[in-house]
């Protein structure tokens, strides 16, 4: 087993748990969000992509590191404006109530 | 020395970004911390990204500037799309992150390959396959979402047996490559019959279906990135992806929940294909049917409205139109709600973000449990293009294929009107009996107009 397996799989293990209690707080209300807003956190594949591109071991590396980097800044740029906007729509019925 | 000190401070930027995204979701817990929520994330993914830029092993910077604009060019109208084009934007979101993940994935197969291990080659593969089949699969889904591919399920004899088969041939590829690394020219076929895999496996989900698809996409899209972490070593990618990934599930969890049905029923049942036995009781069934006049007649006699809206609603972008009700009945003093099925629409959460953008304030949206609790009491049950999830024989007719289903009981409230077409059996090809009730109007026509049409009722006309 590569070094490094065990500790990833123990990060693994807790994230899970961890998201899963997170979510499962989150309001029915906001699960549109929810899911545009966990596209844009995913989007940090973007951090790998630009090491696998940048480090050019081949041309081949580079330009699908080239692509990746693309696919997921389009992601975490979209992602979060899009939760963003959708957010701002979500009011109380403040303007009666005081 | 300096190398080494530049990785560290480039992991402790990457454990501050880490803690930002747990903040992020936390605060998405209620609306009113949500876009503090968003921030975070924001500031957490920036500081990621910026002190990427500092690792020692990048020496060439053109192409990743050239990748992150064409992020931005891409990136900026996927987030400012409309609001009604929000689910198949978030399929094709899956789809970007699916291929993101897939392709770091591929590149780093042939940048290891004669090299790798038995164990990296097996994870490499996962990665691989799990992100390739969400890439297809995302894409089928926008492609239905946005209705350039039928939404109806499109099924034919075998069909299982020859999906299964398609993504066991991924996994035997995936095997023989791990014994025999150096056979590159397998790698390209594995990840071919894994995109295949993705298409056989979204292509005959039927519309009513997407918001358990689309979860479960996310939750594999999630668990890709998550394995592209073990790959890489990353454990940024690991938290990231397993926290996207425990969200796709749960949200899977709790549509199939809202169905009464399992996974591999959504995934394997072709659901809305059933020709379903209800042919039995055809004899003449009456309806009683309403014009707007009178619907509105009753509406502005009521004390409360309970509106339950679905994909219907969507369509015919009725919701504007149901905001000026609300504002009209709101300003009567008569109590107007709006309670949504978990599954209504074609995502989850779909028809909550429709209502807010026409300005519907949250606290009138309520969950079906709250609905189903008041809804004895409630004088008008207001169905908006939803069908199947206020059919009583989901409770009582065992014959029913969605016996069992958690429904919104608009048949426990004084009236029930039914706003819709024709009296066509819905999407899915199931009868409702709610249709015959004796306390059922139907008010036959496009939602949007007959909406329109008892809003100027209940302003211009004769008012209360």
């Amino acid at each position: 087993m590569p070094a490094g397996f065990t500790e990833s799989l123990y990060v693994f293990v807790l994230a899970g748990f961890l998201g899963f209690e997170l979510i499962k707080r989150v309001s029915p209300l906001l699960h549109t969000p929810l899911m545009s807003l966990t596209n844009a956190l995913d989007a940090i594949v973007v951090i790998a992509a630009i090491i696998i591109c940048g480090r050019h071991e081949s041309n081949l590396s580079t330009i699908l590191g080239a692509i990746a980097v693309a696919a997921a800044f389009s992601n975490m740029i979209g992602g979060f404006l899009i939760t963003d906007r959708m957010l701002r729509m979500f009011k109380l019925s403040g303007r009666k109530k005081q | 020395m300096t190398i080494l000190a530049t990785q560290q401070l480039v992991d402790f930027a990457y454990i501050l970004a880490i803690a930002l995204f747990i903040l992020s979701l936390k605060w998405l817990s209620s609306p009113a911390t949500a876009r503090h929520g968003v921030l975070a994330g924001e500031i957490g993914a920036a500081v990621a990204l910026v002190t990427t830029f500092f690792n020692p092993e990048l020496v060439e910077f053109k192409w990743i500037f050239v990748g992150l604009l064409a992020g931005v060019i891409i990136g900026i109208p996927l987030g400012l799309v409309p609001i009604t084009a929000v689910p198949q934007r978030t399929a094709m979101s899956h789809a970007f992150g699916a291929l993101a993940a897939s392709l770091i994935g591929i590149s780093e197969y042939y940048v290891q390959t004669p090299h790798i291990t038995k164990f990296g080659m097996i994870e490499i593969a996962m990665e691989v396959i799990i992100g390739s089949l969400s890439v297809t699969g995302s894409l089928i889904a926008a492609g239905k979402l946005q209705e350039i591919l039928p939404q109806r399920p499109i099924v034919y004899k075998g069909q299982n047996i020859v999906s299964l088969t398609v993504l066991g041939s991924a996994v035997i590829l995936a095997l023989v490559l791990m014994f025999n690394p150096g056979l590159t020219v397998l790698f390209p076929i594995m990840v071919a019959v894994s995109l295949f895999f993705g298409f056989l496996l979204v292509m005959p989900i039927g519309g009513a279906d997407m918001p358990t698809v689309i979860s479960l996409l996310n939750s594999y899209v999630g668990l890709s990135a998550a394995l592209l972490g073990f790959v890489l070593n990353s454990r940024v990618l690991v938290v990231a992806g397993a926290l996207d990934g425990s969200s796709g599930f749960i949200l899977s969890v709790i549509m199939c929940k809202a169905m009464n049905r399992s996974f591999t029923n959504v995934l394997f049942g072709a659901f809305g294909q059933l020709q379903v036995s209800a042919e039995k009781g055809k004899e003449e069934r009456t309806v009683r049917s309403a014009s707007p006049e009178e619907a509105a007649q009753i509406i502005g006699s009521s004390n409360s409205v309970i509106v339950v809206p679905g994909y219907g609603m969507a369509v015919a972008q009725a919701q504007h139109k149901v905001r000026e009700m609300f504002d009209i009945l709101t300003k009567k003093g008569i109590d107007m709600r709006f309670a949504i099925h978990p599954v209504a629409g074609r995502m989850p959460g779909h028809m909550n973000v429709l209502l807010a953008e026409a300005d519907i304030p949250y606290d009138k949206l309520i969950d079906m449990e709250t609905a189903n609790s008041e809804m004895a009491q409630t004088d008008v049950a207001l169905i908006i293009g939803a069908n199947d999830v206020t059919n009583p024989a989901a409770k009582t007719d065992e014959g029913s294929p969605i016996y069992g289903m958690p429904i919104i009981e608009v048949d426990k409230a004084r009236t029930a009107m039914v706003i819709k077409r024709s009296l066509n059996p819905g999407f899915a090809g199931i009868d409702n009996p709610l249709y015959y009730m004796e306390k059922t109007l139907m008010l036959f026509g496009d939602a949007k107009k007959f909406v329109s049409d008892v809003v100027h009722e209940l302003s211009g006309g004769g008012g209360l």
